[in-house]
């Protein structure tokens, strides 16, 4: 198996899973309970904190632990627009983010909220002066991914951050959910921050989200006012023990086998530009060092999905979230490709685990197979 | 030429006299506990300074730890060169232009501990401000309030020169005016009084009172968050943990509840008194403030402290309840100290203590138990925790 579909989500590290176990085996207590049980699992879940913490470069109350990125970003979004509505009620965003950011926004519309969302180049990438252009003095909030999910554009954060360091009243979040443990960002200048732990190995079902310290928010989940009452339920200790040493662990990788992963995706980039019939979508420049989006022409790229997997390979066609919509790619239509070369678009995504065999083995297969579709399609 | 050492003055520590090495030993302790985390670092102690040569250490990693302790006036990061004016011209130069944006002043301050250097203090500013300010375009001299102050320190074995002085904690180094025993609830008050006494000089060893099952596991652990957070403050601590249910129960059946606070507050303190013996510690240090509790009068003060002749210090004793906060919320207890767990002073708290309690009448109701043996049993009992506790994280690190 070749498995090439790792921003759809990674295989757990064994360690990760084993955590989960022996966590829900020996420390099971609910962390609100009062006896010896239910402080060991508060204690487990503090050490978490302060760790995640520590590997993000903040302090352990700057983090909210979430059921995923999904939920960090619906936090982070309409938290924000209900907590600080009084001061204004204009929104911007840019047009390739993941639907838990678009969709969240277009909820806030239908209550009254004004939304911008921002154009992408051919790189689909937004530019910071866009984001200048676009502030009111209704603007409370700026969303803006740092790695699309499909293309693996990096987005000028650190630009958009600086120029809203002038801001005081724009909040600026940060969906990180397909750059942790693959591309370094300093959260410094950044107020809200989206993290998910299946995407680094940990498990599905938990994600963070980062908020400095005065941010202020309204809790969705009311309840039991865990995580400082921003997002009351039992927290799920388990998982959030197995994230936390994902996230150690991905950090190693990162340091280790970051040129490494480069290079596999150089090889595979210089293979598909060999080929007359491939277009890549994936920016040169700027981009992730395991997303590879590209179109094999008057193919469907569902129909490719489906014929290497035959062969053992799994890609994805745009985002696994949106997939199964069977609907263009709203991400490649925003970057101006035109509509037959995105719908036969398909996505390979990398994890620090492929190597260059399996690269080699892959560019052998893709060859094998076009040819045959090829005949058929026509 | 990039900041390669720091400098640091001591201030009130100067004028120690002859015990001035055993506080300067003490300080360099105290370093280099706080920098325990950069193991490049080397001291050097001269009698009016101390230098750290950083060796390649970021200046920015140390300064925050730094600031922390106690029996430091003020640092700044330096370079060194010989006692030698062109040498001394064109480091300056060096420095400002680095610190130097448009529009920007500046002066310099010569200070000469070394009296057979060619020029006096004045002759050093001119000679130094001279050069820089004929060589840098747009920058003018402000002898007032300067952008940038050019400190230059001539020394017998060299010339030190800054741009930069952080203010330090001031106080004296840790240990140098012996041990006293703490008593700490979990409150905002107590950690409060022992971050004052250590910096006097004071080290703390602490003693928290717990009473399973009415006090939980939480609050034990509350107390041991608040005495870790002490330690950021120079030396590692001990804290005593004394069982003390057995009293409590005692003095709610034997003691009538206008005086079972007063009782409660005795047993403490003689519990407290005799293990301050066994650790040859010189005195109790408590939290109270004048007038903000029932057992914080006056009357309340000499009814307990008749137990001892040991002295009691109270650092906090005409504080106000706001400033005691600001201090907590600085030094970063009271988030802790605000959790909401029981502690043993509130639990058996009667609906109405007494306010002006009378010595006689709590020797008088105290006179019919038998408390010595209870004491001597809570003292065997007790259980030290030393700090910072390596522990508590290693138990969940093969988890994460």
């Amino acid at each position: 198996m070749i498995y090439f579909d790792n921003s759809a989500t990674t295989k757990p590290y064994k360690e990760a899973l084993s955590t989960y176990v022996k966590v829900n085996e020996q420390f099971f207590g609910n962390p609100s309970s009062l006896h010896h049980l239910g402080l060991q699992a508060e204690r487990l879940l503090f050490e978490s904190r302060k760790q995640m913490a520590s590997l993000l470069g903040t302090e352990a109350e700057n983090i909210i632990f979430t059921s995923g990125g999904t939920e960090a970003n619906n936090l982070a979004i309409k938290g924000t627009a209900l907590a600080n509505m009084h001061r204004g009620r204009h929104i911007i965003t840019q047009q390739t983010e993941h639907p838990s950011v678009i969709n969240a926004c277009q909820q806030l519309e239908e209550h009254g909220f004004r939304v911008s969302y921002l154009p992408v180049d051919s790189h689909g990438q937004v530019s910071a002066e866009d984001v200048a252009a676009a502030l009111t003095n209704e603007t409370i909030l700026v969303s803006i991914m740092h790695v699309n999910n499909e293309t693996g554009a990096i987005q000028p954060i650190q630009e958009i951050a600086k120029l809203l360091k002038n801001e005081p009243q724009v909040l600026f979040h940060v969906d990180d959910v397909q750059g942790r443990g693959k591309v370094p960002l300093n959260l410094e200048n950044i107020d809200l921050c989206t993290l998910s732990a299946h995407k680094f190995h940990g498990l599905k079902g938990n994600g963070v989200l980062y908020k400095k310290k005065g941010v202020k928010l309204s809790a969705l989940l009311s309840g039991g006012n865990q995580e400082s009452g921003f997002r009351s339920g039992t927290e799920n200790a388990g998982g959030v023990a197995a994230m936390a040493k994902a996230l150690r662990l991905i950090e190693e990788h990162r340091r280790e086998h970051g040129e490494r992963l480069r290079a596999v995706q150089q090889f595979l980039r210089k293979e598909l530009e060999g080929r007359q019939d491939v277009i890549i979508h994936t920016p040169r420049e700027g981009c992730a060092p395991h997303i590879l989006n590209f179109s094999v022409e008057r193919l469907k790229g569902e129909v490719l999905v489906h014929a290497l997997e035959e062969r053992g390979c799994y890609l994805s066609t745009t985002s696994a979230c949106s997939s199964r919509q069977k609907k263009t790619s709203t991400v490649l239509t925003a970057m101006g490709v035109p509509k037959e070369i995105a719908d036969s678009s398909v996505r390979l995504s990398l994890s620090y685990e492929n190597t260059r065999q399996e690269a080699e083995a892959f560019i052998q297969i893709l060859k094998d197979t076009i040819p045959t579709l090829a005949k058929v399609q026509r | 030429m990039n900041y390669d050492r720091v400098l640091v003055r001591y201030g009130e520590l100067s004028t120690k006299g002859r015990n001035r090495s055993l506080f300067t030993n003490k300080l360099k302790k105290s370093i280099m506990h706080a920098l325990r985390e950069f193991p490049n670092i080397r001291l050097q102690v001269r009698h009016d300074r101390l230098f750290i040569h950083l060796k390649g250490t970021p200046f920015e990693e140390v300064k925050e730890p730094l600031k922390q302790v106690f029996g430091i006036q003020s640092f700044s990061p330096v370079v060194r060169t010989e006692q030698n004016i062109e040498e001394i011209q064109a480091a300056a130069l060096e420095l400002v232009r680095k610190n130097f944006s448009k529009g920007k002043t500046f002066k310099v301050s010569a200070r000469r501990s070394d009296k057979q250097f060619e020029l006096d203090t004045n002759g050093i500013n001119q000679a130094v401000g001279g050069y820089v300010l004929q060589r840098m375009e747009g920058l003018t001299v402000d002898v007032k309030n300067p952008d940038i102050n050019l400190l230059v320190e001539v020394r017998k074995e060299g010339v030190y020169l800054s741009c930069e002085k952080y203010p330090g904690a001031t106080g004296l180094p840790a240990g140098t005016s012996g041990k006293a025993m703490l008593l700490l609830s979990g409150g905002i008050d107590s950690p409060v009084a022992g971050y004052m006494m250590m910096k006097r000089g004071v080290e703390i060893e602490a003693i928290h009172f717990h009473s399973p099952p009415y006090t939980s596991e939480r609050a034990k652990q509350k107390v041991l968050d608040l005495a870790e957070k002490l330690t950021a403050f120079g030396a590692k601590m001990k804290v005593h943990v004394v069982p003390f249910t057995a009293i409590q129960q005692k003095i709610q059946e034997k003691v009538p509840s206008g005086y079972t606070m007063t009782s409660t507050r005795r047993a403490m303190m003689e519990i407290a008194d005799e293990i301050r013996r066994k650790q040859g510690a010189l005195a109790l240090v408590t939290g109270e403030s004048l007038g903000q509790v029932a057992s914080q009068t006056l009357e309340s003060m000499l009814a307990i402290n008749a137990v001892t002749p040991t002295p009691i210090l109270r650092p906090l004793i005409a504080m106000d309840k706001l400033d005691i906060i600001e201090i907590a919320q600085q030094i970063g207890t009271h988030d802790i100290s605000i959790l909401p767990y029981e502690d043993c002073c509130t639990i058996f708290t009667p609906a109405a203590p007494k306010t002006r309690p009378k010595l006689e009448k709590v020797q008088q109701y105290e006179s019919s138990v038998n408390f010595e043996e209870l004491i001597k049993e809570a003292i065997e009992n007790t259980e030290v925790i030393q700090l910072p506790e390596e522990k508590a994280a290693s138990e969940f690190s093969e988890l994460l």
